[in-house]
């Protein structure tokens, strides 16, 4: 463990091996993290099941025809999403954190809120708004006295830059959070260092805090691309042919389901590079902050053109991310005579904010349990299962959903005619088509948000801590209760909250593995936007997006506390 | 070991709660739906007026014929409600249907319109027809399929994609009627016809019309009543006419199904059964045909007035066998052709 990325002295320490001795305790961990991720890679194994022993083999055909379209697609998708998320979301995050120009103060939670509108959504009212029967088309032909679509150029919003486009807006809210948490936690003193050797705020940025806050940036633009990979909504609608929309024609289509896990093979392997190539390219780079000096960063003030300029940097993104849609959805709701209101709301309301909250307290407590176990000197074995266990971000909802069926059926049916042959009773299906499942499968889906969130937390917490816990007799247990948990707390809230917000907007797999007449808002919309009626469910749509601004918000809190609770010890 | 305990409260907590909710059963029947909520709720209302039964629902496009599957026998499904012959024929290769034995049923439905071995029996009939410009065509200068694929529409049509059901019956039904390597050529003259990249759903492309970027569409013809329902997709449909298309050379136009089948372990058997007859009866066939548009199977019901006023055809007799055993065929030949990219 030589290189680090040592800037400036004495910010960024060297990991140092824990000598203690091994205790019981720690193997007990690690047991019990295995044992998690076991459970979390069920359904995936059952997946991979599927792919290798498909009905009919189609991947000959599929390779020779449609496959490395949907490879090259996928591949333009995310740079695109990639480069868009990374450059919205750290340029950003830095101008809040270190400078001070009009409007900071309301930018700093707006610039979350496009998060709380589904990909799918933001889909279909720019499709509204920029098709050629649109108000922005329309308006352009009455100026210019064009006629038909042939008399001009217009760009076309149902594209793979449109999707591009779409999905950037709402998710650089991911790299904006994490980096702007990175940027306010690196003490100030790396940068009074970088600044007192010579460097421009410019460089401060780009050769200081940016491979600082490196770690927390790449989960943020991971969970950004892993998302866009994911999505079926936007492109369904656009008509781009990725492999996610290549999964659901193989088995939606072609009723293959075995075809349709080989796809979504191709994708995890897609994942499991993406993941590698960025922990290997800082696989040796650790960074603790040993100094607590963390004054109030009093700011750059910015002034006259650049202070429009950074005012502007910040308006778009939100502007086009949020207002626009959140606007075009209440115009429809209120003002439009196929709007349908309903009672009923409040019980889906209740439903998504139910599940919402059960899933962020479980993630994040699962998330805990394999961070901190990998922590506990994890043998490569345990920590190949805690990594991969956060793989289930990138299986489309649907199929992760037959993934999580299978084990859970398989299980109650087991229950069912080992109690029937016993005891003569039958317990039916325990947990199959019940909110259990929803919870389990949510949790696989999303445990890769909450586990950034908590790693990155774990990791900013210096080693020798913990070595002065135990070596003070502390148990890993008690360790992590009285020293990082409070420490961490602003993660662990981020982690929750983000989450949370992923589950409100979740669609695919609430489809497949919910009860009967259970509804919950996104599939009380999806049920009209599928068949283009995006008027009549624009009232839930846009309790969905209020729904989603409260978290967004408290997430902000947490994010912006970050630094007072610090200050205050 | 506090993990541990944790996971295992977690476990059995939700064990708990299941088996709780599991116990509240009255008078009820289960149906997995592939079909919106709000297109099948009025015949459920009305079912469960006239019965008192109550009904259930869960809806889902994908993953419904898996979840049957994994399931098994303690399945809570009774009824499968589902469009296209092709997702009936899924059901009963998967082996997640039963056959019922009804003399109601043979009575309301015709048999080309249910399986010879009584395993799905069709509810509802619809034309996958053609709108055509009414500014833009002429009456009468499209009148089948096959001039789709006419070099003097290049530039001019618009269709969802290629590998949706409707399309795919429709092409599985060229296939049957012309052979494979006519249907592909016919396909390819299509594509090249194309305005856009196929995209969106059947109304959509009614709307591409309306805007001037195409002039023909293909989609099914009920979603011409929905479009005349909705203040705002009014104007797509004021601007279009119906053609209903003859197909290989015959008088017939292209249909689909929508229909129902009873799941294989149905708890609910009895009100499953009853549920089904209640579909196929004037009630809610009638319902089907003023509702959602669509051409009711059974005989004794007649067309609702509306659709009658739009057009009349005569289905192809082509059986609904014939065509879900050419689908995988037809999906292969979408891809070949690249029709979607």
């Amino acid at each position: 463990m030589a290189e680090a990325d040592a800037t400036a002295g004495g910010i960024a320490s060297l990991t140092v091996d824990d000598t203690t001795a091994a205790s019981s305790g720690r193997r007990r961990w690690h047991v019990a993290a295995t044992l998690v991720a076991a459970l979390v890679l069920l359904p995936l194994a059952s997946i991979t099941w599927t792919a290798l022993f498909p009905t009919e083999n189609i991947w000959p055909h599929l390779v020779s025809t449609v496959l490395p379209g949907y490879i090259v697609t996928t591949l333009l998708l995310m740079i695109g999403v990639g480069i868009g998320t990374f450059v919205i979301g750290t340029t950003t995050a830095w101008l809040i954190a270190m400078c001070r120009f009009p409007g900071r103060r309301v930018f700093e939670w707006a610039l979350l809120l496009p998060m709380a509108i589904p990909a799918y959504v933001i889909a279909y009212v720019y499709t509204d708004v920029l098709e050629y029967a649109g108000p922005v088309q329309s308006l352009l032909r009455e100026i210019f006295g064009w006629q038909t679509a042939r008399d001009y150029w217009f760009p076309e919003i149902r594209s793979l830059g449109g999707a591009i486009a779409m999905m950037t807006l709402v998710l650089y809210p991911y790299v904006y959070a994490l980096a702007r948490a990175t940027f306010l936690e690196q003490s100030v003193c790396v940068l009074e260092v970088s600044r007192t050797l010579g460097c421009g705020a410019w460089r401060a940025f780009r050769d200081v805090a940016l491979p600082l806050g490196r770690p927390a940036i790449a989960v943020g633009v991971t969970l950004a691309l892993m998302e866009c990979l994911n999505d079926f909504g936007t492109v369904d609608y656009f008509a781009v042919r990725t492999l996610t929309a290549g999964v659901f024609d193989v088995w939606y289509g072609m009723g293959n389901p075995g075809g349709a896990a080989q796809i979504a093979g191709v994708m995890l392997i897609f994942v499991v590079l993406l993941i590698w190539a960025e922990r290997r390219s800082r696989r040796r780079q650790r960074f603790h902050h040993t100094s607590t000096k963390l004054q109030p960063i009093d700011g750059i003030r910015l002034k006259g053109r650049k202070a429009a300029l950074a005012t502007l940097a910040c308006l778009l993104p939100v502007l086009l991310g949020f207002v626009l849609p959140a606007a075009v959805l209440a115009a429809y709701a209120f003002g439009h005579s196929d709007a349908r209101w309903s009672s009923d709301f409040w019980g889906f309301a209740g439903n998504s904010l139910g599940l919402a909250t059960a899933t962020a307290l479980v993630t994040v407590a699962v998330a805990t349990l394999l961070a901190y176990a990998a922590r506990q000197r994890a043998s490569a074995l345990v920590r190949a299962c805690i990594r991969l266990s956060g793989i289930g971000y990138a299986v489309p909802g649907a199929v992760l959903a037959i993934g999580v069926l299978i084990p859970f059926a398989t299980f109650d049916n087991g229950l069912d005619a080992l109690l029937r042959e016993t005891l003569g009773v039958s317990s039916g299906l325990l947990l199959s088509g019940t909110v259990a499942a929803l919870i389990f499968a949510y949790t696989v889906r999303f445990l890769a948000v909450s586990l950034g969130a908590v790693e990155s937390g774990l990791g900013r917490i210096t080693p020798s801590m913990e070595m002065a816990a135990r070596s003070l007799g502390h148990s890993p247990l008690a360790t992590l209760k009285r020293v990082h948990l409070p420490l961490m707390r602003g993660s662990l809230l981020t982690g929750g909250l983000l989450v949370f917000v992923d589950t409100m907007k979740e669609l695919p797999a609430t489809l497949v593995l919910r009860p009967f007449d259970f509804d919950t808002l996104a599939t009380y919309v999806y049920q009209f936007a599928s068949d283009e009626l995006l008027e009549a469910c624009a009232p839930a749509a846009l309790m969905i997006v209020l729904a989603g601004v409260v978290p967004v918000l408290l997430l902000n809190k947490v994010v912006g506390g970050a630094r007072t609770v610090v200050r205050r010890r | 070991m506090v993990p541990l305990r944790f996971i295992g409260a977690l476990l059995g907590g939700a064990i708990l709660a299941s088996a709780v909710a599991n116990h509240a059963v009255a008078e009820t029947v289960n149906v997995y739906s592939y079909r919106q909520p709000f297109l099948i709720e009025p015949m459920l209302d009305a079912f469960t007026k006239k019965t008192g039964i109550e009904v259930k629902v869960v809806f889902a496009k994908n993953g419904v014929i898996e979840r049957l599957k994994a399931e098994g026998v303690n399945s809570p499904a009774d009824v499968l409600l589902t469009v296209d012959i092709g997702r009936l024929n899924d059901a009963i290769e998967s082996d997640v249907v039963q056959p019922v034995k009804s003399a109601v049923l043979a009575a309301r439905i015709p048999a080309s319109f249910r399986d010879p071995d009584n395993r799905w029996f069709g509810l509802t009939s619809r034309a996958r027809i053609i709108y055509a410009s009414k500014d833009r065509v002429k009456p009468g200068e499209i009148t089948s399929y096959e001039q789709l694929a006419d070099p003097m529409w290049k530039g001019r049509i618009c269709t969802r994609g290629g590998k949706h059901v409707y399309n795919v019956a429709l092409f599985a039904a060229m296939i049957a009627h012309h052979g494979e390597a006519k249907a592909e050529a016919w396909l390819r003259g299509v594509k090249a016809n194309l305005a856009r990249k196929p995209q969106g759903n059947d109304r959509a492309q009614v709307k591409a019309i309306h805007e001037g970027e195409c002039d023909l569409a293909i989609g099914n013809n009920y979603y011409y009543g929905n479009m005349l329902d909705t203040a705002e997709q009014k104007p797509w449909a004021d601007s279009v006419n119906l053609v209903f298309p003859t197909i290989g050379g015959g008088k017939g136009t292209h249909v689909n199904l929508a229909g129902v089948a009873l799941a294989k372990a149905a708890p609910n058997r009895a009100n499953g059964i009853k549920l089904m007859e209640f579909l196929a009866g004037d009630e809610a066939q009638s319902l089907y045909a003023e509702r959602n548009y669509e051409y009711p199977v059974n005989p004794a019901v007649a067309w609702s007035k509306k659709v009658e006023s739009w057009g009349h055809f005569i289905p192809d007799d082509l059986s609904l066998a014939a065509i879900a055993e050419l689908r995988g065929d037809a999906i292969r030949m979408v891809d070949r052709v690249d029709y979607d990219g």
